[in-house]
């Protein structure tokens, strides 16, 4: 079981109000994702989940039980840090057993525990090695085999990817969504990466200056943004923004539209511009365009697109694909 | 010609760097060479080479033994060593791992007592032990050089523990560590260079330490320092058994500065150079 609730939870640091109060529900066995800008309170909220930080009011309730002032170590959670946090005067092995020998399991169950988890993360050849002595990849995976032997009720990863090169953390992240498939276990992942968050989320929770913006599923982010701010955090590259005639036109304060939601032609369509770069990658083009009111969009074209610094076009936005949010940014 | 003005200049400097280094060692030469001296050649006058007797040694050990100051000496510096660690390790993970706004204010202030000279709490100090019959006990001597250089070990570890990240730590709760466990099995373990150079680096301190131990001390709990003074004015002077005492009271902490050089050397300059 592994089903967390936050009620009204709320964290102040000094004068400094980190979470103005959080009600958020966390279902058993989803992989939820909170994800937001560096500062937006996520990692802190994370924290405050796991009994790292204490909360200012409010409650949280693991598996039905109010666990707002227990210990890091009753709540049943296991953490994966940004920092993989390994004892680095211990071997694999012992950083793997350390939560087990802390709970007073006897040596055999510890070893074949350590086994069992080493198998499941490809670390059994590693197991007499110091940290010091892996690579990052390696290091991450270590960690995540000292919360498995937890068997705790939910994992929680803070930003755990974020010190790996860009190829491994490709691979991380797969490895961690099966892991997830696999243990069927709850867990939650920070990240400030929304491909993160869309590839391996059931459900995102998209987080701004210590507030929920918005929950859902990926897809459900992607194609009804509650607000402006969802909407250009979600989806990459990022939307593009148009005020003014144009979305006056369509009764809106601003209308957004995703990179790849524009129809191209070299003749006609509803703004025309310039185009700045273009970025030809073979499976798409990504079109930096600047338009003739001078807003800048960027656009995806599917395939190869012969168009270079300096070509005109003219972009329409496709039927039933323009978000329009009003002066505050709500969507209408 | 650069290579040759290279070569000749790094022949000056290291020739200037002896000069400058046996100028400071030079104090502690004399001594070991008065020191084997006879007490005629002694006042005799500048002289480099001594006449290898060992007269002087065998006089300081029959007017005064010297075992009994040695053992003093060890039981003090250990002593009062230990006693600071086991304060100083809990003060210094609460500094370095929950520390508030006033943390830095507290350290400023424990090293601030170190800039007071010594001799201005003498008399409150002396009046303290006098009436608590303190005077001239190990165990009261003991407690006073641990307080001391308390705030240098609390300063010290500290700086240790600040580079411990605490991350670490807090996997350790996770782990279910209890505070006792996470400090035993993780900290500690982690810290181990940084208490050991603490650890020696206060044990030479209180080796040394002279003023309180000779103004506190007669015979009974009387260190080495002491052993030494006890040389100088009341017997006229007599330079070459002064200083065979003195040779023998620095003799021990030598070898073992000697012996832990590396770990003094990283324990000192830790934080300041990285």
């Amino acid at each position: 079981m592994g089903s967390i609730t936050l009620k009204q939870v709320r964290k102040t640091f000094g004068d400094v109000e980190v979470i103005p109060g959080v009600d958020l529900e966390i279902n058993d066995g989803e992989f939820v994702v909170f994800v937001g800008p560096s500062g937006c309170g996520k990692s802190t909220l994370l924290r405050l989940i796991a009994g790292l930080e204490d909360v200012t009011s409010g409650q949280i309730v693991i598996d039905g039980q109010d666990m707002t002032d227990a210990a890091p170590a009753k709540r049943k959670l296991a953490m994966v840090f940004q920092s993989y946090a390994l004892y680095p005067h211990m071997s694999v092995r012992k950083n793997i057993a350390f939560p087990l020998k802390m709970a007073g399991m006897d040596a055999a169950q510890q070893e074949a525990k350590v086994k069992h988890a080493a198998g499941i993360l490809n670390l059994t050849d590693y197991l007499d090695r110091r940290p010091g002595q892996l690579s990052g990849g390696q290091r991450q995976r270590v960690a995540i085999g000292r919360a498995i032997v937890r068997e705790p009720s939910a994992f929680l990863f803070d930003e755990p990817l974020s010190n790996l090169d860009a190829a491994l953390r490709v691979n991380m992240r797969v490895e961690i969504s099966e892991l997830h498939k696999k243990l069927a276990t709850t867990m939650i992942y920070v990240t400030h990466d929304q491909v993160e968050a869309m590839t391996m989320a059931d459900k995102i929770v998209v987080l701004r200056a210590g507030l929920i913006e918005q929950v859902g599923s990926p897809l459900e982010l992607y194609r009804n943004p509650a607000n402006r701010f969802v909407a250009g955090f979600i989806g990459s590259p990022n939307m593009n923004f148009l005020e003014g005639e144009t979305a006056r036109a369509m009764g809106a304060h601003a209308i957004g539209v995703r990179p790849e939601h524009f129809d191209l032609s070299k003749t006609e369509g509803l703004v025309a511009g310039t185009v700045g770069v273009a970025e030809h990658l073979g499976s798409d083009t990504f079109l930096h365009v600047h338009l003739d009111g001078g807003t800048q969009v960027v656009v995806r074209a599917k395939g190869e697109f012969p168009v270079d610094h300096g070509d005109r076009i003219y972009l329409t936005p496709q039927d039933g694909r323009v978000y329009r949010f009003d002066e505050k940014g709500l969507a209408l | 010609m650069a290579r040759a003005t290279t070569q000749r200049s790094r022949i000056g400097w290291t020739i200037a760097a002896w000069f400058v280094a046996l100028l400071i060692f030079f104090p502690i030469l004399y001594t070991i060479i008065t020191s084997l001296k006879t007490e005629q050649e002694a006042i005799a006058g500048f002289d480099l080479i001594p006449s290898f007797t060992l007269s002087s040694f065998e006089a300081v050990q029959s007017q005064n033994s010297y075992w009994r100051p040695f053992t003093n000496s060890v039981i003090l510096s250990l002593g009062s060593t230990l006693l600071a660690l086991v304060v100083a390790i809990p003060a210094a993970w609460a500094m370095a791992f929950s520390p508030t706004k006033r943390t830095k204010d507290i350290l400023m202030w424990m090293l601030s007592t170190k800039m007071m000279p010594a001799v201005a709490v003498l008399v409150p100090i002396y009046l303290i032990f006098l009436r608590t019959g303190l005077m001239d006990t190990r165990i009261g001597l003991t407690v006073l050089l641990m307080l001391i250089n308390l705030p240098i070990v609390v300063w010290m570890l500290y700086t240790y523990f600040r580079e411990i990240p605490g991350e670490i730590l807090e996997a350790a709760r996770m782990d279910g560590a209890s505070l006792r466990n996470e400090i035993l099995y993780v900290l500690t373990p982690m810290a181990v260079p940084g208490i050991a150079s603490t650890l020696l680096l206060n044990v030479i301190l209180a080796w040394n330490e002279a003023f309180w131990t000779i103004q506190l001390t007669t015979t009974n709990a009387a260190p080495l320092s002491a052993f030494i003074a006890s040389f100088s004015s009341p017997q006229g002077l007599f330079w070459a058994k002064l200083s065979a005492a003195s040779v023998m009271a620095i003799a021990p902490i030598l070898v073992l500065g000697w012996f832990s050089q590396k770990q003094l050397v990283r324990g000192l300059t830790f934080g300041a150079v990285k």
